[in-house]
Order: structure tokens, then sequence, then C-alpha cells
């Protein structure tokens, strides 16, 4: 090949079509998507025009402060690698028979997300909605200090290093994890498994996860 | 005569029958020496710790508790050091040796101000340096391919810079009106990476685009860091050395020019296919789909045009180390290829998406491909640069047996353990804790497969310093060191 402004221009134009075409375009297109009622209601008679309804709240519904710590915790420990957050589709995969969401994903859910993490793999189950799921705090503690406790044969990583291990002082303490009387997994006696805040905030993330909202391009069908 | 005919029959070692063109390449070799000396020292050694981390993290996959006591040392901070090593520690700067030294002798151009080259090379690894550490303290971003914290990513991006400059420049005091198929692939990719690295810095850590225009972005970039930076040096790798060693031309232009093409054209919009089934637009998902499917042109074309190139010089090929390593990358580089396009089908693509599939196939692209390409264009430089051959044929054997061996095993177990794990991941009925202890033993064959290649990795690296260190033990004057005893001669 001899043309090298053809080449040049090749090389350049081969990348700015794609960065065009999927890049730009989808900022276009998502770039301005905004919150919004569950449902839209029409404004006039005609019907043509949808508006959101006054007064109903606007979703998704903008995170709290403590639960924007744990999912520090959660990109600082890299949980993405082993679990998504995006609900596929009902005929697509098995991800709403899982009872992983009631409903699809769609763009507008992340909107509001600085980092979004919807990840590629499942070596663990989905997280987009496990706040949803009949999980209490308490679960998600002994959880995270050893998934052997509530999920034997799991293969996630045990995060003790979350928690701290101290002698009873007086009163055992109010957040202390709860093991069961013969867990082998809990503390000595006289001693007692706390959460540190890190920890906390973890969990406080994860019970923040939940997709029990309708939106008006994906609605929760009963 | 009773020696077999040979195309590589009576050739000098260093490649060239003409003295002229050979003091031509001395010189140019001479001025890149101490610059690629640095480079594949760096390389190696991130390779080594690279497999360390890779290790690490294969043993966690199916035994959580094993260094599980140490926060710096969690499963998803492992696996990031271990990517970031491999792609931005043992790929670029063998990229940077390799093709860098490439570019330099086609386009006849000694490179100049080599200490400027050296300094940013210096400060690439010291940027490196500083993002792996920073993974392991918990500073990654949990952003695929970017997880270097944002403290390390602009130095690496200034080093960059000035490192694929020289490549730019090397080409625009090029000698001679022919281009070849390697200076193309070269030039596109010196081009394409830090555009590619840039936007997704900007639009997903600087300034984060909304929502999952950060995930369309990230995947532009993760799959092209593949497509168009990967692929093309080590393609161009191939199309260049294998002339060179086989001492006949390259089969077919036209086919090198259609396969370049293709490529730069359809290359860059398959990465979305990483999100299907996701929440992006379906036209999105669908432009990928086609693209990944189109790339099965530009893979068909170079996989004829190198197969036609070797045809008929097999024997060659299995006694020369270079070619031994760059066949086995070339035709890795038709089955991978084809297997992504397949499974870029949404049919396909709800089975493997989320499952081992994907990590076996990933391994396949840049590890039996890219890097066994790699691996080869060492085995060819470094006798050239140092005027030194090496030192132990079985070593090489040894390194490209391990290798060999080892990712066959774990691209074929994370693939059928992966597809498996996709089957249970969609039948409802089968509960969760089933489909991931399936995975358990495809997970320990593929820690086994590890075991290989860090077997592999050592054989090379003991070759290699023995190689730069023992000078006293060259063995130049016997002529190339071959993989099998024939007496014919030939180039490595």
């Amino acid at each position: 090949m001899k043309n090298l402004p053809l080449l040049f221009c090749g090389i350049f134009f081969a990348l700015a079509f794609s960065f065009v075409g999927l890049i730009l375009s989808s900022h276009i297109q998502l770039g301005s998507l905004t919150q919004t009622t569950e449902t839209l209601v029409p404004s006039d008679a005609d019907e043509t025009v949808l508006v959101m309804v006054e007064g109903d709240p606007l979703y998704p519904a903008q995170p709290v402060g403590f639960a924007q710590q744990g999912k520090d915790v959660y990109i600082s420990m890299g949980c993405i690698y082993c679990h998504s957050q995006q609900v596929r589709r009902a005929d697509f995969g098995a991800d709403i028979d899982r009872g992983w969401g009631p409903r699809q994903t769609v763009p507008r859910d992340y909107i509001l997300q600085d980092r979004v993490l919807l990840g590629t793999m499942r070596t663990g189950p989905d997280l987009a909605h496990i706040g949803g799921r009949p999980l209490n705090a308490d679960w998600h503690h002994l959880h995270l200090y050893n998934p052997q406790i509530t999920s034997e044969g799991s293969t996630m990583p045990p995060y003790a290093f979350l928690y701290e291990t101290r002698e009873i002082d007086g009163a055992p303490s109010a957040d202390a994890l709860q093991f069961a009387v013969d867990s082998e997994y809990g503390p000595d006696a006289g001693y007692e498994v706390v959460p540190t805040r890190r920890a906390k905030a973890l969990v406080e993330y994860l019970l923040s996860l939940k997709i029990n909202y309708s939106l008006p391009e994906a609605p929760i069908l009963e | 005569m009773s020696a077999p005919q040979s195309n590589t029959q009576n050739q000098s070692p260093y490649s060239s029958a003409n003295e002229a063109v050979r003091a031509e390449l001395s010189v140019i070799d001479a001025s890149i020496r101490s610059a690629a000396l640095f480079f594949v020292i760096s390389a190696i050694t991130w390779l080594m710790i690279g497999t360390v981390f890779a290790l690490l993290t294969a043993f966690k996959s199916h035994d959580p508790d094993f260094a599980g006591a140490y926060e710096f040392l969690t499963f998803g901070r492992v696996r990031s050091a271990h990517l970031n090593a491999m792609a931005l520690g043992w790929g670029n700067n063998i990229i940077f040796a390799v093709g860098l030294w490439i570019m330099a002798r086609l386009c006849r151009a000694p490179i100049n101000h080599k200490g400027i080259l050296l300094i940013a090379g210096v400060f690439w690894n010291i940027g490196l340096t500083v993002g792996i550490v920073g993974i392991l303290m918990g500073d990654l971003t949990s952003v695929e391919w970017l997880e270097i914290p944002h403290y390390a990513t602009p130095l690496l991006a200034i080093s960059y810079a000035l490192i694929g400059v020289w490549g730019v420049m090397a080409f625009r005091f090029r000698k001679g009106d022919h281009v070849y198929v390697s200076q193309w692939y070269i030039l596109a990719a010196l081009f394409w990476f830090p555009w590619l690295y840039v936007v997704a810095q900007i639009m997903i850590i600087w300034f984060p685009a909304r929502g999952v225009v950060q995930s369309v972005t990230n995947w532009w970039f993760a799959h092209n860091v593949l497509g168009l930076w990967l692929t093309p040096m080590a393609l161009a790798t191939a199309y260049y050395l294998i002339p060179k060693v086989l001492g006949r031309p390259i089969y077919s232009y036209y086919l090198s020019v259609l396969g370049f093409w293709a490529l730069a054209i359809f290359y860059n919009w398959a990465g979305v296919h990483h999100l299907i089934g996701g929440p992006v637009p379906v036209w999105l998902i669908s432009a990928g789909i086609v693209a990944s499917i189109m790339m099965v042109i530009p893979v068909i074309v170079v996989g004829i045009n190198h197969h036609m190139s070797v045809v008929g010089l097999h024997k060659e090929v299995w006694r020369s180390p270079t070619l031994r390593f760059i066949v086995f990358g070339a035709i890795s580089y038709t089955l991978v290829s084809i297997i992504g396009s397949t499974m870029a089908l949404r049919t396909v693509n709800e089975v493997t998406h989320f499952t081992h599939f994907t990590v076996g196939h990933a391994h396949h692209g840049v590890y039996a491909f890219f890097t066994m390409i790699m691996f080869g264009g060492v085995y060819y430089m470094m006798p050239r640069l140092l005027k030194r051959e090496w030192p132990s044929a079985t070593l090489i054997k040894l390194h490209f047996w391990a290798c060999a061996l080892g990712i066959t095993i774990m691209v074929v177990a994370l693939q059928v353990g992966g597809w498996i794990q996709g089957l249970e991941m969609n039948n409802a009925e089968i509960p969760f804790i089933d489909t991931v202890q399936n995975t358990i033993p495809w997970l320990k064959a593929r820690s086994v497969s590890g075991l290989f290649l860090t077997v592999g990795h050592i054989a090379f690296a003991i070759n290699f310093f023995w190689m730069l260190f023992a000078a006293g033990a060259v063995r130049a004057k016997q002529g190339p060191t071959l993989l099998d005893d024939s007496k014919e001669g030939g180039a490595a």
C-alpha cells in the first residue's frame, strides 16, 4: 500500500465510526434520561402527550449517603467480578424465575449511579434486587463474615477482616453477630464478633439494592 | 547433495542474504537495543508477577479460604492485579519491545533520542507498579480492564504517548516506498490505543457519563484493547516473522489488505456483545452482534494468508522456535475468533454470558493467540539484538509444551465447565449453589493448567536471563538454536 493519506484516513475513520455509532449515539439517546413517576398520564384530550403524575414519587430514588459509603466498599473489594447487577427479561435466561428481580432492568434504573456496576460474571447470584429479597442485615453480616455459615459450599471468599473479634466487656454489644449455639464459626467463649463501620456500610448498600418500583417503560407485572 | 531441499537452506542465521541489508538492519537493531532490552526484561518480570497473581486467583476460585484472611489478597483484588499485570505489564511492554523493533526495521529507520524512549519506559513501569499496588490496597475502580486507580492513570497515559510516538516517528522517517502490512497494523494500533484509553478514562472515571453509557463505553474500550491493540500487534508480528524465517513472501498481498480493513471496520463495533440481554438499547446490541459475525471475514482471510504462507514447510515451522510459537498463535487466532463470533449470537450468549466460558475465551485470545505469538517474537528478536543464541533448546521445548498443553487444558476446562454452568443457571429448578458446586472440578483443572503455564514461564525466564548474563556461553558460532538436531542450518 502506498496511498498513505488513505491509510491514515481509514485508520482514523474506522475508530471514529464506532465511537460515534456506539458511544456518542448512546450518549445522545440515554444521556438525558431523568427520574420519572411509575406511570404516565395523558396531558390533553388527544392523549398524544404523556406526562408524569403530579405528586407521585420519582424513580429511581436518590441513593442514601451511608449506602453510598457501602458502595465504595463493594467497589474496593471487587465484588463485581463475581456478582452482576442486571436482570434480564423473562424469556432470556432465568433471572426472574430465580427471584433475582420482579422485572428486567432498563437504562433508567442506573441513571443516578456515578459508577455503574452491571458486571459480566455470575459466579455468585445477581445482586440488582438483593435488598428486596427476604434476607435481613443479620443474615448478610453472617454471610459476609463467612459465607459457609449461611450458604454451605459457596466459593465466596470470607470477609472476616471487615469484622472485629473482641472480648465481651460487660454486656454483649447490640450489633454483635448472632451465631447459632453450636456453630463452628463462632468466637471463643467470652468473645464477640462485631461489624466494623465498613461492614455496616456494605450491608446498608446491599439492602438498598431494590427493583421494587415500576417505570413507564418497565412496569412490574402482577 | 544429500540434504533435503529447503527454502531456508544456505541462509545466514540473521536471515538476509544481502550484506548491505544486513548491515543496515544491524544499525537499526543497535539503535533500539537498550530500549528493547529494557522492555523485554520488564515484560518478563511482569509475566512472572502476573503468574503469581494468576495462581492465587485460580486457587481461591475453588478454595475460598486460601489466603482468605488477608484483605489485600481478596479475590476481587488479586484477580484485577493479575489482569492488569498481564495486560499492561506483560502485554504492553512486550508490544513496545517487539512492535517498535519490527516497525523500526520495516521503516529502515534507526531510533533517535533513544534515551527519551527509555525514560518513558521507566515511567510506564513505575506508573503500573503504583497502579497494581493501588489495586491491592483497595483503590481499584471495579471497571473491567480499567482497574488501575485514577492517581496512576495519567502517568500511564503520558508515558504511553511518549513511547507510542516513537513508532509513529519511525514511520514518518521511513525509507523506501513500499509499506508492508505489519506497518499498517502497528501504526493503526499505536494510534487506536491512546484514543480508546483516554475516552474510556474520561467517560467512566473522570467525568462519568450517565448510567449505562458508562457500560457501553467500558465494553467498547475493553473489547478493543483486544481487537485494536493486542490483535493487530500480534498479527503484525506474525506477518513479519513468517516470511522472515521461511525466506519466502507472504502468500497474498490482496488478502492482507482485505484482512486489515475488515478488522479495522468491524472489530471496534463488536464490544457491546458483552452487554447482550442487559439494560442497553437493543439496536446497540444488534449492531455489536452484526459486527461480531462480520469478524469472520478478516479472520478467515488472515487464516488463509498465514496458512498458505507456511504450507509445505511444516518441518521448518516445527524446527524454528519462533515459528513453532507463532503458528500455534495463528491457529489459535482463527479458533478463538470463530468461537467469539459464535458467542455473540443471542441464543449462544444466553448460555455463555456470566459464566467461566467467557473467562476461557479471554485466555484463549490473550494467551493462546497473542502471548504465544509474542513468545515467538522474542525468540527471533533476542539473538539479533544480543548477537548471541538461546543457550538451551531443551528449555525452549519445555516452554512450548508446558504453555501449549497448559493453555489447551485451561480453555477446554473453562469452556466445558462454563457451558454446563450456563445451562444450569438458566434452569431455575436447579438451586444456584449447585451451579457453583458443579464448576469446582473444572476450576481445579484450571489451577492445574496454571501450574503448567508457570513451568513454561519459568523455563522461558531462565533461558532468557541465562542468555542475557552468561555472555561467555554464547553459541552464535554454531548457528541458531533449533528444536531438532538435523544439521541443515536455517533461521531460527
